[in-house]
């Protein structure tokens, strides 16, 4: 099963490992009869998708459970939310093909909503100033990175995985822009993008709004409502 | 009475684990404040990962919640970096359930169960924007109170705590609740002092304010009731019979890791084993066994309603549970229909015993268990009255190892009364018998000696023994780590830093409550996390009051001297705890009176209170302090079979 749930407000200070845990004592509390692994400690069989950081909200997060026995899908969703912590909800769960591919590989972009703000008073994070830096990024060939891979520092292009940058508009303390990322070759994270947007800039809000799967020219989200979609997600 | 959530959530993203400040665990409430009500804030003055699990705390928000007249909230202390952020920001400490500033409630009570967090509750006080001393508190600002352990001991926090909670607190804080309802609805007649004067006659309530401290030089001389009508002597309260509160009834499932992240249910009260050096044995007495049957449905309900596939059976020797066998088989095996669940028991005795049970709760992976001796010697043991036989704790290890344990941990006081060097070094002599036995099973086999230095408290045979100071307690350490170097038994020890520092607050005055302010201005905070705490701060703070470390810490008192808790009772006869100091000289033990005639220490009979345990015989193969000698043909009757492995 693809379990397609969101995270918002406070709980976005929980960790990823949080998040695992508390799906894990849903279950229980649900008494939903899970799949567990073998050997001297059995682990239930969840995996979940790219992680999401501290912080940082979600509208579209995804884990696939095995149960052990066959459990009606339709009352799934409300059932786990019930015993989520508030502002993690299950929006839907679906059925999956015997071989549909682990999330954390299947996925290939992401979009994100990202607020720029200043702690600064001298600085300005209003949506002019934001729309030319955007701009100024996106019309450069490269954007070499400096980072620490495996305890080593190199450099690296993210220009590629940059799909799409749009200014969205003003918020209370800045500027709303919207992000899409692909996450092969590399992985970008919300702070590097903002750091490469202006070093003055600091994160606000920051919201995963979409993941994607993309194979073979077709493109969907890990679960849709769309039955056509599902069934793709099935073939794969 | 707004949430303060909107001005504490910009500070989150800057500090470590912002999930401590969040609440929303799974049994928290979002209590409503009626005008009518009295607001508690119950704060434990440690990190949240090592307040939230408090059952204490756990169990008063509960009972106070039930209450129409009552509303509680919980907080917990702020670690440096959020401390920092909320002084910059002019934010105040707030409650997690739904931030509220903490200012804002009636009664701010503190759980105190380690003296080194003292200076964590100047600090959330500071931060709340209460006054930390009492003595400059107006009307509007909160009445602070505290529980907990520490409070047999509260002079030193008097300066800073308007009353005191003695002993097990579900009872008294329904009638404080009251007391302060009734005051707070007629429009606060008198004032403060008349609240609090009215809370000195709430039994078991101790309002420092209502008593004179009077000192001749250095020596305590009395402290006397200020009032007709306030106490000379302020008794503990006990609640009589468990069974009456099946609480915690919702544990709270915090959503992030924190200590003792299980199902926690408590097996019983009290423990008449009579260690001597263990305040908790003697100062919560009688014992009070919990029915077998609320165990269980305590487990299944809670296990249902928490998702936790682990339960902790409490007590301060779990072992001694009337059937606790039976208990633990039907848990292991499912019988109470909870599925497959972990079951752990802190608390253990040292005997075959508690390894037979161990081996039916760790069918699988069993790495390590723990066993504390405490004493190096059988002379020793017998000092403290901790009555393990070598051959209890080598029947317990074989057992262990020939079942596929591994690695034993055992734990150890140094500076006990009498201790001599072949004491300490009986230490060594145990841990290295202990591999010999291990190497027998497996080549793995090694042993951790984990040494604490002993500190006195009060209400214990052991309140008038001049503790080991520092340089006493490095130079022993450093003797066992020799004699144990190149062995495979590792020696792990606190700091004895600490334990002159917990030395000083642990037997202080009322004196020592400008020593505490003065360690908290000067920083020290989180004071048992080794990485904040500094000695110096502390002996600087002596030295600037004018007070000698070694008086309060060193010195031997006298049978005539007059303690600081003389004022506060447990029930334990003053005359009892001499004798029993006398007899830990002579190195004689004392049974359990569970099992044996009482030697009326003065708890049941001057309280009115009976054991309550379902078994009226000492546990199979229980040697401690039973009278049993497995040394001399005592048959240990567990039968410890064949290493069963997971199916």
């Amino acid at each position: 099963m693809r379990v397609w749930f969101t995270k918002n407000g406070k709980v976005r200070f929980i960790s990823h490992r949080d998040v695992a845990r508390a799906f894990e004592r849903a279950f229980r509390i649900e008494a939903l009869p899970l799949s567990f692994t073998q050997g001297f400690s059995p682990r239930p069989k969840v995996s979940f998708g790219l992680a999401l950081s501290v912080g940082h909200e979600s509208d579209a997060e995804y884990l696939d459970i095995e149960f052990a026995e066959t459990v009606p899908v339709a009352p799934l969703a409300a059932a786990i939310t019930r015993a989520l912590p508030e502002g993690i909800d299950v929006v839907e769960v679906v059925a999956l093909a015997d071989r549909a591919a682990a999330l954390q590989e299947a996925v290939t972009a992401v979009e994100w909503e990202i607020e720029l703000i200043i702690d600064d008073g001298a600085a300005d994070a209003s949506p002019t100033v934001v729309h030319d830096r955007v701009a100024a990024l996106l019309d450069a060939p490269a954007l070499v990175l400096e980072r620490v891979r495996k305890g080593r520092t190199g450099t690296e292009d993210i220009r590629p995985v940059i799909r799409r940058i749009t200014t969205l508009g003003p918020t209370e303390r800045g500027t709303l822009i919207a992000v899409e990322l692909a996450t092969r070759p590399t992985s970008v994270r919300p702070a590097e993008l903002i750091a490469a947007l202006g070093t003055e800039f600091r994160e606000g809000r920051v919201r995963r709004t979409r993941q994607w799967i993309e194979r073979g020219g077709v493109r969907y989200e890990p679960i849709a409502s769309d039955p056509r979609s599902v069934l793709e997600a099935r073939a794969s | 009475m707004t949430s303060l959530w909107p001005r504490i959530e910009p500070l989150l993203a800057g500090v470590e684990k912002p999930a401590r400040y969040i609440g929303m665990e799974r049994g928290s409430r979002v209590p409503h404040h009626g005008p009518g009500s009295v607001s508690w804030l119950l704060v434990y003055p440690d990190t949240y990962e090592i307040g939230l699990p408090n059952q204490g705390l756990q169990i008063l928000y509960e009972i106070l919640n039930e209450r129409d007249d009552a509303a509680a909230e919980r907080a917990y202390a702020p670690w440096l970096d959020l401390a920092a952020a909320l002084r910059e920001h002019a934010v105040p400490l707030f409650s997690v359930d739904t931030h509220r500033a903490a200012a804002d409630f009636d009664i701010v009570a503190f759980n105190l169960s380690a003296e080194l967090v003292y200076t964590n509750l100047l600090e959330c006080l500071d931060l709340a924007g209460i006054p930390i001393r009492g003595s400059v508190r107006a009307a509007v600002d909160p009445i602070v109170v505290a529980g907990g352990h520490c409070t047999f001991n509260p002079e030193p926090m008097a300066d800073f705590v308007d009353a005191f909670v003695i002993g097990d607190g579900e009872e008294p804080v329904g009638e404080m609740t009251e007391v302060v309802g009734t005051w707070k609805r007629a429009g606060r007649p008198g004032g403060r002092t008349a609240v609090l004067r009215e809370l000195a006659s709430v039994a078991g309530v101790y309002v420092p304010s209502m008593y004179d401290v009077a000192f001749d030089g250095p020596a305590l001389r009395a402290i006397t009731p200020r009032f007709a009508d306030v106490p000379a002597v302020v008794d503990k309260r006990t609640v009589a019979d468990l069974a009456d509160w099946p609480y915690p009834r919702e544990q709270l499932v915090p959503l992030i890791e924190v200590v003792h992240d299980r199902l926690n249910v408590e097996l019983f009260r009290g423990c008449t084993r009579g260690c001597r050096f263990c305040q908790a044995g003697m100062i919560t007495r009688p014992v009070r066994e919990r029915p077998a049957e609320q165990v269980r449905s305590m487990v299944a309900q809670g296990l249902a309603r928490t998702g936790y596939d682990e339960v902790a059976l409490t007590s301060l020797s779990s072992a001694d549970f009337s059937g606790i066998d039976g208990l633990v088989g039907d848990l292991v095996s499912d019988q109470i229909g909870c599925g497959n669940v972990g079951v752990s028991l802190p608390s253990l005795r040292v005997d075959a015993f508690t390894v037979g049970i161990a081996s039916e709760i760790q069918k699988v992976r069993r790495t390590g268990l723990t066993f504390a001796p405490e004493g190096g010697s059988w002379r020793l043991r017998q000092v403290i009255n901790k009555l393990i036989t070598e051959e209890d704790l080598y029947a317990a290890v074989e057992g262990a190892y020939s079942q596929g344990w591994r690695r034993m941990k055992l734990y150890f006081l140094v500076g006990l009364p009498t201790e001599m060097d072949e004491d300490t070094l009986g230490i060594a002599e145990l841990a290295r018998n202990v591999v010999k036995i291990g190497k027998q099973y497996t080549k793995q086999a090694s042993c951790t000696v984990s040494v604490g230095g002993f500190v006195p408290k009060a209400h214990t045979p052991f309140q008038w023994f001049g503790q080991n100071g520092t340089d006493e307690l490095h130079r022993k350490i450093t003797m066992l780590r020799d004699d144990l170097r190149k062995t495979a038994a590792q020696v792990r020890w606190h700091d004895p830093k600490a334990t002159f520092a917990e030395g000083i607050a642990s037997r202080g005055d009322r004196r020592i409550g400008a020593v505490i302010e003065r360690v908290w201005r000067a920083g020290g905070t989180f004071q048992e996390w080794s990485e904040h705490f500094q000695l110096a701060r502390w002996t600087d703070a002596m030295a600037a009051e004018g007070l000698d470390p070694d008086w309060y810490v060193t010195r031997h008192r006298s049978e005539d001297e007059v303690l600081p808790w003389d004022h506060i009772a447990a029930g334990l006869h003053r005359d009892f705890l001499w004798q029993d100091w006398q007899s830990s000289l002579a190195a004689h033990g004392l049974p359990d009176c569970r099992w044996t005639p009482c030697y009326d220490c003065g708890v049941c009979t001057d309280y009115a209170l009976e054991h309550v345990v379902a078994s009226t015989v000492a546990p199979a193969g229980g040697s401690q302090g039973t009278g049993q000698d497995l040394s001399h043909g005592g048959a240990v009757p567990v039968l410890l079979g064949p290493t069963r492995v997971a199916s």
